[in-house]
Order: structure tokens, then C-alpha cells, then sequence
């Protein structure tokens, strides 16, 4: 039972890096309306944007975060002036394939500017278990598991603030609802994007820098971001509660699945029709068929809308 | 506006309305809380032109998106050539013959208007996938049969020289009589136009009226229209109800409805 | 003034409803298509056939049937490469357990294989649209090219899941150089291609159309959207499949399934989009532009180096590769969204006028 929970520990704090980048997904749909496929790309770029900074110019922690930080702003509001803009008004799918685009364009310039090789990322924290809980719980808890699911929660709180109780959240969820009507109370459409594009790069960012002292900075990167994707089917798309929940939901089913589906399939497989089959590797796919099949059941998601369609 | 339709009412005698043919019995629709139509009963007639007319938001086009079966309502039936319907669904309204256009048009953009047409030739198609992707023998010749079709109703809607722009480069009133064409190609029995000449100059309307009473006088179809200019309706109408809020408030020929209190309380602006 | 149509009168729906009814078009593509067929296998050499004809085909080919579902159906799909996979591995299952199967029915059932999956994948887009249905289509990106790798019966237990091609043998004669291989490919592509025109000319594509501009109100007149989209899923993914195979049995010679990946699939709907969603002519100019580009930005990359004597870094040629298909595809969707085709066609319009302006 001990080792479940340890499974189930482990996939919920995975979860929550899941969530961290479904975060940013949801920002930018809920402003734009545009489905941000390079939210993967931006949170690579932004990892090995810290570390190039830092190895480049040993900078310090607090000096490279900023610095980063400038670098995710001014991408924001350039992909705003370069992409956005000119595509207003088009069908989604349009903005869809064109962030495509931006992921790949992304994703080639970050390895241009700063090199191909895998890096070590070090934020000081150590991926050991915590000794409290190892003794009287008997339970493999990682310190930095713990400490990223304590960021992810800062992070979320600080969006709802930022969401609910500021002028410009107010101002982008006016545009979220309505991009003309937003326009026709002087809301300044073109401003509101940039600054939700460089949020997003803020959440990139962060996102970046936790998956990268935890795995290593590298192009894979951009895979498990892909992730955030059943991660914003099960939550729906406009809801920063949906994000975290589905979030924490595709980290423990997967990494539950990935211990203990594969044997007991083989098991069954080598019982009844004898064939032997090594099924590891679930990981790989089960986020995506989780989403296919929640997304037949209930395809608005957890905490999504269901729209009308008026004719 | 004044087009003397009378007279082509009076004096073509093969228009002669006929027995029931639709009716819709105790509709209700809401959506989530709102309700949009509450216990809505009437009758259409063969070979009559019947207009739903209304303030806005009244509930006229969620009626007409009843009968088709695009929305469902929560009460009510739909009877339709003696067979009775909980639930309408678009297929099988427009494999009964019911063929329609929309308020805001509804064309597929991408496509020429002759595609765009062709497509409500789709229910009287039937050859095969790989003798399409063959186009050979049959599905050829269907295809020409049916061209020549749609090239009758092209001529007829005076659109010959636009047949092959995609509609979406098209202006509004052209695009409004390229959706009509489409719902004609389909041969309809019942033909149900929201709101034909909305956004219409006067000569693009009297265009659409006499399409419409041409329609109705050489094929007999029944129609069902929405329309907000009461010119047009009480000209060219035969019967009219009238919805405000989602209820019935008047239902009879245009003279009985100009003289209704209620119809009169509702465009003037009564207090509720 | 030779591209002129003036004179040209059409006296029937027939000879206006032919594939080009435009004169000059007619000879230009029979003479491009005898072109390929004698004059190309006299002057290409095998690094032509091997390195540039064979991938520009067999991606056309996939390409095809992306854009019948993308560009006419309007159903995105991030999943070509592992359709293309299922095609592979079912033709080559079918030549190995199936005694004196021809390999053009292997083929073909190599596409069916995939058309099965391929509507198996497509159920959600009974519910959802636009980029949902993406995210369900990677679902089939991650997990057919697993199985296929974990169950190893599909490669005929070899390592990793690759699967050698059979010898492409028809009718006792082997297509065993490029040449033949090539002859083979194009024929198969160009008959496949010519399918393809006549199903969007016919009711079909004309549903599918109808149901990717606006799906209410082509219920209303009485298409079934469920059916149709289900169609189209089950025809692009033949196409897929059939190009998988290809892919295999004329390109490659030996493919694993994890070469299917998600790298395969944007590759060819970035062919889609540069070259025009929707259309025939466009899958083939995005497939040559995205198979030249890279080999192209090689040679020119390496002249730049040669004369500059600037080193350029490890893995810089497939880095810049990337940044370029990226920019490209943000400007092809900002400037020309429907992509190389609507070029050809505003060309075609001016060398209609040519040589006066209007």
C-alpha cells in the first residue's frame, strides 16, 4: 500500500508541472482565444535562455531570472506584433497552425543562439526525500517535488489575484468574452495581448526552470510540454482550476498506469491467449488516450462551458 | 411597397391552398433558464405563403430551427404530413422536404455558388465513393443531370454570370439569393426563409418578393417566411402569426392581424 | 498570349464539368505527366530518383490524403505519420503471411488496414472540433507507433519493430532499380491524385466541403455530417496508409515504426499549408517545397561556409532548417493562406492578360 502511495505522491506532484504549463495554454486562450501550441516551445526556450545566461556570463540565480524574464516580455509582445496581429479575426484553426509554426521557429532559434547539448540545471533544491515524512510516514517524498507543487500553488494564487482584483484582469477577461465589445468600452485590445503573452512567458518560465533542474534542460522538453494537452482536454480550456486539476489528474493516472497496467496486461495476456508482451512505455500515450476517451464522455472538460451554437 | 401581388394571387388559378400540412402543437424551448418559445401551436397549409413575424428576439427564428430540427424543444410535437415528431432531427427534415436559409447566411464560403447549389442537390444523389472517385458512367451522368438542374435554377435566380466566384466574394444581397437557390436545388415541399430581404436596398427586396412568389406560384411550395418589413408581409403573405417574448400573441390573415390589440400593443411598446 | 481561353466556347455541361476544361491546361499537364513518365528516367540520375523524386512522391501522396481531410473536411489532424505507419506495417504483414498475395493488393490493403484505424480515430470528431480533435489525433500518434513496436508480430519479431520491405515484384517483373521503383510510384500517385480531383468535384467533396464551412446549415440541407466526416477520415487515412507503404516497400526499403513520429506528421501538414489547404495541385507544390527546401538550405549553408570560412556549429543545418519551415509557415498563413496554389492561380490569371495589364 506504501508503494502506491509513493506512485500516486510522485504522479500528482508531476501533475502539477503539467499543470504549470497548461497554466500558460489557459491565459493565452482565455485573452486571445488563440490555442498556444508553442507554450512548449517558450517554456524550452525559456529554460535554456536561464541557463545560457548563467553559464555565458555566470550570472547568479537573481540575476539570471530577470534577465530571462525581459527575454520572455519582449518575445511576448513580439509574437503579438509579428503573428497575432495580422492574423486578428481569422478562424482558430489558422492561429492554431500558425503557433505550430511559432513552436518550430522557437524551438530552432533556442538551440541556435545557445547550443544543442543537454544541460544541468541547479536551483539549489535536492530531489531527496524528505526525512520527516521517510520516518513517520515511511513514504518516499522528494523536496523538490514538494517545493514545486508549494511555486505552482504561489503561482496559481497570484493569477487569481491578478485575474479577479486588478484593472487590466478585469480588462482580460472583458476580452476573453467579447473581443469587439471589449474594443468598444476603450479597452486596448493590442496591449492586453502583449501583456498576456509575456504572463505566459512568465509562467513559461517558471514552468522552464522546474522542469529543467529536474530533468536536465533539453530538446525533450518540448515533448512533455505536449502533455499540457490532455491535461487542458480534462480541465477545459478557459478554466485555471481545470489546468491544475487536470493537471494533477494525468500525472497520477499515467504514472499509475505506467506501474501497474503493463503487468498486469502481460499477465493476462500470457494467461489467456499465451502471448508474451513486454508492455512497458504507457507513459508515452496514456495522457492522450485518457483525453480521447474523456473527450467522448464530455467533451466541454471538467470545468469548461458548454457553448450553444445559435443560428 | 406597393407590387400588385394581389393580382397574381387572384389570377393564377393552378394556386389553390390546399389541407394542413404542418402544424406545430404546444412548443417550448429554453435554453439553460431562458425560455425561448412557450407553448407555440399553429398551422401551415399547402401552397400557402405563412410569415411568423415579431419584435426581436421574439423567438421566430428559434421556431423555424424547431421545425427543421437544428434546436429541440423540451414540449411539443411537430406533425408533418400526418406523421408526428418529438424531436425533428435535419435529416430527416429535409429528406421530408423541407429545405431552408438562415438570418445571417449560411453559405459555405469556400465554395462557388455553383457548388454551393449543387449541394442541395445532395439528397437526389446516390452514386457511390469509388464511382466518384472513377467519375465515370453513372456517377458522371448524375452529375451532368443535376448541373443542368441547378443551371434552371441559376437562370431563374439571374445569377448566371457569378456560377463559378465562391460566394464568399459575393455581396450580401447576391450571397441572400445564392442561399435561396440552394434551398430551391433541394425541390422542397416546405420552404422556411428567415428573414429573405433583411439588409436589403428596395430593389433587391421586390427582386426577392416576386423570387418568392414565383416560387410558390410555378411550384406550388409551401413557405414559411420570417420578415420584419410588414410591407412586404402583408403583402405577400396569406396567413400571418405573430410571437413576442417567445409567445403567440396573434394568428390570421394580414387584415385580422393589422387590427389584433395585442399585435399593436407589442410594436408599439406596451408595458408588459 | 499562348494562355488564353478566348475562342474556346463550351457547348455542354459536360465539356464544361471536364477536369481542366481550359485547352492549354490539358496539354500542359499530359505533357508533364509524359515528361515524367520517358524524360525524366532518361536524364535523372539515382541520387535524383533515391534522395528527391521518391520521398517528393510518396509525400505527396500523403499530403493528399492530409489535405482531403484538413483542407476539404476541415478536420485537423496532428496523426498523418502513424497512419502512414499502419499502411507499412499491414502491407508488409499481408506480403509475408498471406502466400502469393500481388503486392499491389497488399497495397491496397495496407490502405484499407489504415482507413480502418484512421475512422477508429475519428469517432471524437463526431463530438469536437478544431484543435480538440488535434490533441486526439496525437492520441493516435503516440500509441499505434508503441504498439506497433511492442507487439512484436506486427515486424515479425525483429528488433525494435523494423520491418524489411518485401521485393516489389509485379507480374514476374521486379521494380528493383530506382527507375523502376520511381515508375511505379509515379503511377501509383498520379492514378491515386486524379481519385482524389474527382471525389472533391463530386457530391462528396462537395459534402465534405460544406461540412468544414459551416456543418448546421449542410445538415440542413441534408448531409449527414456524422457519415461524412467518418468518409473522409476513412479516405484520408487510405491514402495515408497507401503512401506509409510506399514509403516502406519503393523509398526506404527497411522502416521502424518509431521513425512514424510526431516530426513526419507536422512535416506534412506543414507541406498542406505551404502548399494550399485544399487542393489537389497545391499537395504536390507543398511536398516538392518542403522536400527541396532542406537540400536546398544545405547547399546554400555550406557555400556560405566554404566562402566566409565561418565554421558553423554541430546540428546548425537542421536547427535553421526548423526555424526556416516555422517562419515559413507564419508567413504563408499571414500573407497567402491558401498557399503556393493560390500563387500558381493569380500567375495563371495574369498569363491569362499577359500581355496587357487588364
Amino acid at each position: 500500500m506504501n508503494f502506491f502511495f509513493e506512485v500516486l505522491i510522485g504522479g500528482l506532484l508531476a501533475g502539477v508541472m503539467y499543470s504549470l504549463v497548461a497554466l500558460g495554454f489557459v491565459l493565452i486562450y482565455k485573452a486571445s482565444g488563440v490555442f498556444n501550441f508553442a507554450q512548449g516551445a517558450m517554456v524550452f526556450l525559456a529554460a535554456l535562455t536561464f541557463v545560457g545566461l548563467q553559464e555565458k556570463f555566470g550570472l547568479p540565480l537573481w540575476g539570471a531570472f530577470p534577465l530571462t524574464l525581459g527575454v520572455m516580455v519582449l518575445l511576448g509582445i513580439g509574437i503579438e506584433r509579428v503573428v497575432l496581429r495580422p492574423l486578428v479575426n481569422q478562424p482558430q484553426i489558422t492561429l492554431f497552425m500558425a503557433t505550430i509554426g511559432l513552436a518550430f521557429f522557437l524551438e530552432g532559434i533556442a538551440q541556435i543562439v545557445w547550443g544543442t547539448d543537454v544541460r544541468r540545471l541547479d536551483l539549489g533544491l535536492q530531489d531527496e526525500p524528505i526525512e520527516s515524512i521517510m520516518t513517520n510516514f515511511n513514504l518516499l517524498v522528494s523536496k523538490f517535488d514538494l517545493a514545486a507543487a508549494f511555486v505552482a500553488g504561489v503561482l496559481v494564487a497570484v493569477l487569481a489575484v491578478f485575474f479577479n482584483k486588478t484593472r487590466i484582469g478585469r480588462a482580460l477577461r472583458a476580452v476573453a468574452d467579447d473581443h469587439q465589445a471589449a474594443l468598444a468600452v476603450g479597452i486596448p485590445l493590442k496591449q492586453i495581448w502583449a501583456i498576456v503573452w509575456s504572463v505566459a512567458g512568465f509562467v513559461a518560465l517558471v514552468a522552464g526552470l522546474l522542469w529543467g533542474a529536474r530533468n536536465g534542460v533539453q530538446f525533450a522538453l518540448t515533448f512533455v510540454a505536449l502533455k499540457a494537452l490532455p491535461v487542458l482536454i480534462l480541465g477545459g480550456f478557459e478554466s485555471v482550476l481545470g489546468a491544475i486539476v487536470g493537471g494533477l489528474i494525468v500525472g497520477a493516472s499515467e504514472k499509475l498506469a505506467e506501474v501497474y497496467l503493463p503487468a498486469l496486461m502481460s499477465e493476462f495476456l500470457l494467461k489467456h491467449y499465451d502471448i508474451s508482451i513486454n508492455l512497458a512505455g504507457i507513459e508515452g500515450w496514456f495522457a492522450y488516450m485518457l483525453a480521447l476517451v474523456f473527450l467522448l464522455v464530455r467533451p466541454e472538460g471538467l470545468f469548461g462551458e458548454r457553448h450553444i451554437d445559435r443560428v | 411597397m406597393s407590387m400588385s401581388t394581389d393580382e397574381v394571387h387572384a389570377h393564377n388559378p393552378a394556386r389553390r391552398i390546399g389541407d394542413t400540412v404542418l402544424s406545430v402543437e404546444n412548443i417550448s424551448l429554453a435554453f439553460g433558464g431562458v425560455k425561448a418559445l412557450t407553448d407555440i401551436s399553429f398551422d401551415v397549409r399547402a401552397r400557402e405563403i405563412r410569415a411568423i413575424i415579431g419584435p426581436n428576439g421574439a423567438g421566430k427564428s428559434s421556431m423555424l430551427n424547431c421545425i427543421n430540427g437544428v434546436y429541440r424543444p423540451q414540449q411539443g410535437v411537430i406533425r408533418l404530413d400526418g406523421q408526428s415528431f418529438r424531436r425533428m432531427d435535419p435529416h430527416k427534415a429535409a429528406s421530408m422536404g423541407i429545405a431552408r436559409t438562415f438570418q445571417n447566411i449560411a453559405l459555405f464560403k469556400g465554395m462557388s455558388v455553383l457548388d454551393n447549389i449543387m449541394t442541395g442537390r445532395n439528397l437526389k444523389m446516390s452514386s457511390n465513393l469509388l464511382l466518384q472517385a472513377l467519375y465515370v458512367g453513372p456517377n458522371r451522368r448524375e452529375e451532368l443531370e443535376h448541373r443542368e438542374k441547378v443551371e434552371h435554377i441559376i437562370d431563374f435566380l439571374q445569377i448566371e454570370s457569378v456560377r463559378k466566384t465562391p460566394v464568399g466574394r459575393l455581396p450580401y444581397g447576391v450571397q441572400k439569393r445564392v442561399e435561396l437557390g440552394r434551398a430551391l436545388a433541394a425541390e422542397p415541399r416546405l420552404l422556411l426563409l428567415d428573414e429573405p430581404m433583411a439588409g436589403m436596398n428596395m430593389e433587391e427586396k421586390q427582386d426577392m418578393c416576386r423570387f418568392i412568389l414565383d416560387v410558390n406560384d410555378e411550384f406550388g411550395t409551401t413557405i414559411v417566411l420570417i420578415e420584419h418589413d410588414m410591407g412586404v408581409v402583408m403583402d405577400i403573405s396569406d396567413r400571418v402569426v405573430v410571437l413576442d417574448y417567445g409567445k403567440k400573441i396573434g394568428d390570421g390573415t394580414p387584415d385580422e392581424v393589422r387590427g389584433n390589440q395585442a399585435v399593436i400593443d407589442a410594436y408599439l411598446g406596451v408595458a408588459h | 498570349m499562348l494562355y488564353r481561353e478566348s475562342g474556346q466556347f463550351k457547348t455542354s455541361y459536360a465539356a464544361d464539368q471536364q477536369l481542366f476544361p481550359i485547352l492549354q491546361d490539358r496539354a500542359a499537364v499530359l505533357a508533364l505527366l509524359a515528361f515524367a513518365l520517358v524524360g525524366v528516367p532518361l536524364v535523372a540520375t539515382d541520387y535524383w530518383f533515391t534522395a528527391i523524386l521518391m520521398p517528393f512522391l510518396v509525400f505527396s501522396l500523403a499530403t493528399l490524403g492530409l489535405n482531403i481531410l484538413t483542407g476539404y473536411a476541415g478536420q485537423l489532424s496532428l496523426g498523418t505519420a502513424a497512419f502512414m505507419a499502419v499502411g507499412a506495417v499491414a502491407a508488409y504483414n499481408f506480403q509475408l503471411r498471406v502466400p502469393g498475395i500481388p503486392i499491389l493488393v497488399s497495397f491496397m490493403l495496407g490502405g484499407l488496414s489504415a482507413a480502418a484505424v484512421g475512422v477508429l480515430f475519428g469517432l471524437p470528431s463526431l463530438r469536437i472540433k478544431g484543435f480538440y480533435l488535434a490533441v486526439a489525433t496525437l492520441a493516435a500518434q503516440f500509441f499505434i507507433p508503441w504498439l506497433l513496436v511492442k507487439v512484436s508480430w506486427f515486424s515479425n519479431h525483429s528488433a525494435s519493430g523494423v520491418i524489411t520491405a518485401q521485393p516489389v515484384v509485379i507480374a514476374g517483373f521486379a521494380f528493383d532499380t530506382p527507375v523502376r521503383k520511381y515508375l511505379l510510384v509515379l503511377v501509383i500517385v498520379a492514378v491515386m491524385a486524379l481519385a482524389a480531383k474527382n471525389m472533391v468535384r463530386s457530391r462528396v467533396g462537395r459534402a465534405w466541403m460544406a461540412v468544414r464551412d459551416m456543418d448546421v446549415a449542410a445538415s440542413v440541407i441534408g448531409i449527414r455530417i456524422m457519415q461524412t466526416k467518418l468518409i473522409a477520415f476513412a479516405v484520408s487515412s487510405f491514402y495515408c496508409g497507401v503512401a506509409g507503404a510506399l514509403y516502406a516497400f519503393a523509398y526506404l526499403g527497411s522502416v521502424e515504426p518509431d521513425g512514424f513520429n510526431l516530426d513526419l506528421s507536422f512535416r506534412i501538414l506543414f507541406m498542406v499549408i505551404i502548399g494550399g489547404v485544399g487542393s489537389i495541385l497545391g499537395s504536390f507544390l507543398g511536398a516538392a517545397f518542403i522536400t527541396l527546401l532542406p537540400i536546398l538550405l544545405e547547399v546554400i549553408l555550406t557555400d556560405v561556409t566554404a566562402m566566409t570560412g565561418i565554421a558553423l556549429p554541430p546540428g546548425f543545418i537542421s536547427m535553421a532548417q526548423l526555424v526556416v519551415f516555422g517562419a515559413l509557415i507564419i508567413f504563408f498563413l499571414i500573407v497567402e493562406p491558401h498557399g503556393l496554389a493560390r500563387l500558381w492561380q493569380i500567375g495563371k490569371e495574369k498569363l491569362r492578360l499577359w500581355p496587357f495589364p487588364h
